[in-house]
């Protein structure tokens, strides 16, 4: 069974198409980057898969359950680290952390047990007591990462990750995005077409609410004749495919 | 449990805003004790004591609507919510994890209020222990129009909104500064078509023995307490649904 699985999903604002019959299909484990320039429908479709919003048309199955017709149940399948920085800023990172065990209902023991395993694995052992507020972009960034983690989805939407971060920072989620991989589906949506290129298994790229093309970095590069990934994806979006 | 966890978290993020200390009891307190300072001096019969207190804590109370306001138009406009929207968070447990800490602050903030006025000359009766059980319909109603004007507008707005304008008039026309019958007229007609004066004369009812005049005014709080609930509640579930 697929991880995901949208057919014909559709959503509409009164005169403006965002997402148009979409169809794909995500293994399970795999890291899918989702690409497109800004109104391409990536968002939206993120959204409509994490039961954010409804879908006009169409249905999506994360691990067989519809999104449509159970999103309670779909929802305690997923995590989601939004685009801006979601932490309860007054919360200290390891209250942010138990926080979001809460909202899963999670039982004290294993609230403990995975705050503990959750901030081992995200280094953030040393800064539990810090408020999230005062934390540097990079660590707010992993600290929301490790919140959409620690209720043990099975897939994992990443909305823009790396956005606005310094070089460093990019490089240490890079790894840790990395370390996710094979453990849990990813579906992550960029503007950066390096980082697309390195983390993912599959890419699709939108334009206009619509799949355009579909495979690996590599697929899409040989498809386009292009020199780099940029190149394919600039030839893609302005249908120039070789 | 899921609503605790949540509940646990809107208490957190009033009690560290230090605004919010200063606010809920700081000012209040200020003016009780500046008040009976003229009191002393010019005898005034609205700046008795007996009036007074009851008059202070209802207006300490109504920054209950600035906190409720600010942190939820805050929490909309953080991704914080839009990852909770997408856990098994329901909207019931959303309203009621916004309400309910506010009952506790809002009890231990008059009776502090409650202290401070025995310290000035409050007779220190049972009927105090009446006055902080009424407190919790009066909280009640400031915490539903803040979760109201929270629902709508953004942090700037709700600043301006709730913090000055909505204050000021909760104070103008809940007769505890100024007596409404020296007003008259369409002034004190509408002060009496609205919740505060009440609530302020419920609690005078409630200390000075006046049983009877006590469900009338109860009446006019939990009726508005209600109306704003309900209104609330359906606003936030339609932006939850947007």
């Amino acid at each position: 069974m697929e991880a995901i699985q949208t057919v014909g999903l559709v959503k509409r604002y009164k005169d403006l198409t965002a997402v148009d019959g979409l169809d794909l299909g995500i293994g399970q484990g795999e890291l899918f980057s989702l690409l497109g320039v800004n109104g391409a429908g990536k968002t939206t479709t993120i959204k409509m898969l994490s039961c954010l919003v409804k879908p006009t048309g169409g249905d999506a199955f994360l691990n067989g359950v519809s999104i449509v017709k159970e999103p309670s149940w779909a929802k305690e399948k997923i995590g989601i680290s939004p685009q801006e920085t979601a932490v309860a800023p007054n919360l200290n990172v390891k209250e942010n952390l138990e926080l979001m065990c809460g909202a899963h209902g999670f039982s004290k023991e294993k609230t403990r047990r995975k705050t503990e395993e959750i901030s081992e694995r995200f280094g953030l052992g040393n800064v539990l007591k810090k408020r999230a507020g005062k934390l540097s972009g990079g660590w707010q960034r992993r600290l929301s990462i490790a919140m959409a983690l620690i209720g043990e989805p099975e897939i994992l939407f990443l909305d823009e990750p790396t956005l606005g971060l310094d070089v460093l920072a990019r490089a240490d989620l890079w790894d840790l995005i990395r370390s996710l991989k094979g453990k849990v589906t990813i579906i992550l949506t960029t503007h950066y077409m390096e980082e697309a290129e390195a983390l993912s298994d599959r890419i699709g790229i939108m334009k206009d609410g619509r799949l355009l093309a579909l495979g690996t970095a590599k697929e899409l590069k040989e498809k386009t004749n292009a020199k780099n990934f940029e190149d394919a994806f600039v030839a893609i979006v302005r249908g120039q495919n070789g | 449990m899921k609503m605790w966890t949540f509940s646990k978290r809107t208490a957190k993020e009033i009690l560290r805003d230090p605004l919010h200390v200063a606010f809920g009891l700081g000012f209040p307190l200020i003016l009780l004790f500046l008040m009976s300072a003229i009191q002393a001096s010019v005898p005034v019969p609205l700046f008795a004591i007996k009036k007074l207190a009851p008059g202070i804590v209802v207006f300490g109370l109504s920054f209950m609507t600035l906190f409720s306001a600010t942190l939820l138009a805050k929490d909309r406009e953080s991704a914080l919510l839009q990852r909770l929207y997408a856990t098994p968070l329901s909207a019931g447990d959303f309203i009621l994890g916004y309400m309910l800490p506010t009952l506790p602050i809002a009890a231990v903030q008059s009776l502090l209020c409650c202290v401070a006025s025995m310290l000035l000359g409050l007779p220190a009766t049972a009927a105090i222990f009446g006055v902080l059980l009424f407190v919790l319909p009066i909280a009640l109603l400031f915490v539903s129009i803040g979760l109201f004007c929270g629902s709508i507008w953004n942090v700037k707005q709700v600043g301006g909104i709730c913090g000055a304008l909505f204050t000021n008039l909760a104070a103008w026309f809940s007769g505890t500064w100024f007596d409404l019958n020296l007003v008259g007229g369409t002034f004190q007609k509408i002060a009496y078509a609205l919740p505060f004066v009440h609530a302020v004369e419920l609690e005078r009812a409630v200390l000075s023995g006046n049983h009877g005049d006590i469900f009338l005014h109860l009446c006019w709080v939990v009726g508005y307490a209600a109306v704003f609930c309900i209104a609330a509640a359906l606003l936030f579930v339609r932006q939850m649904k947007k």
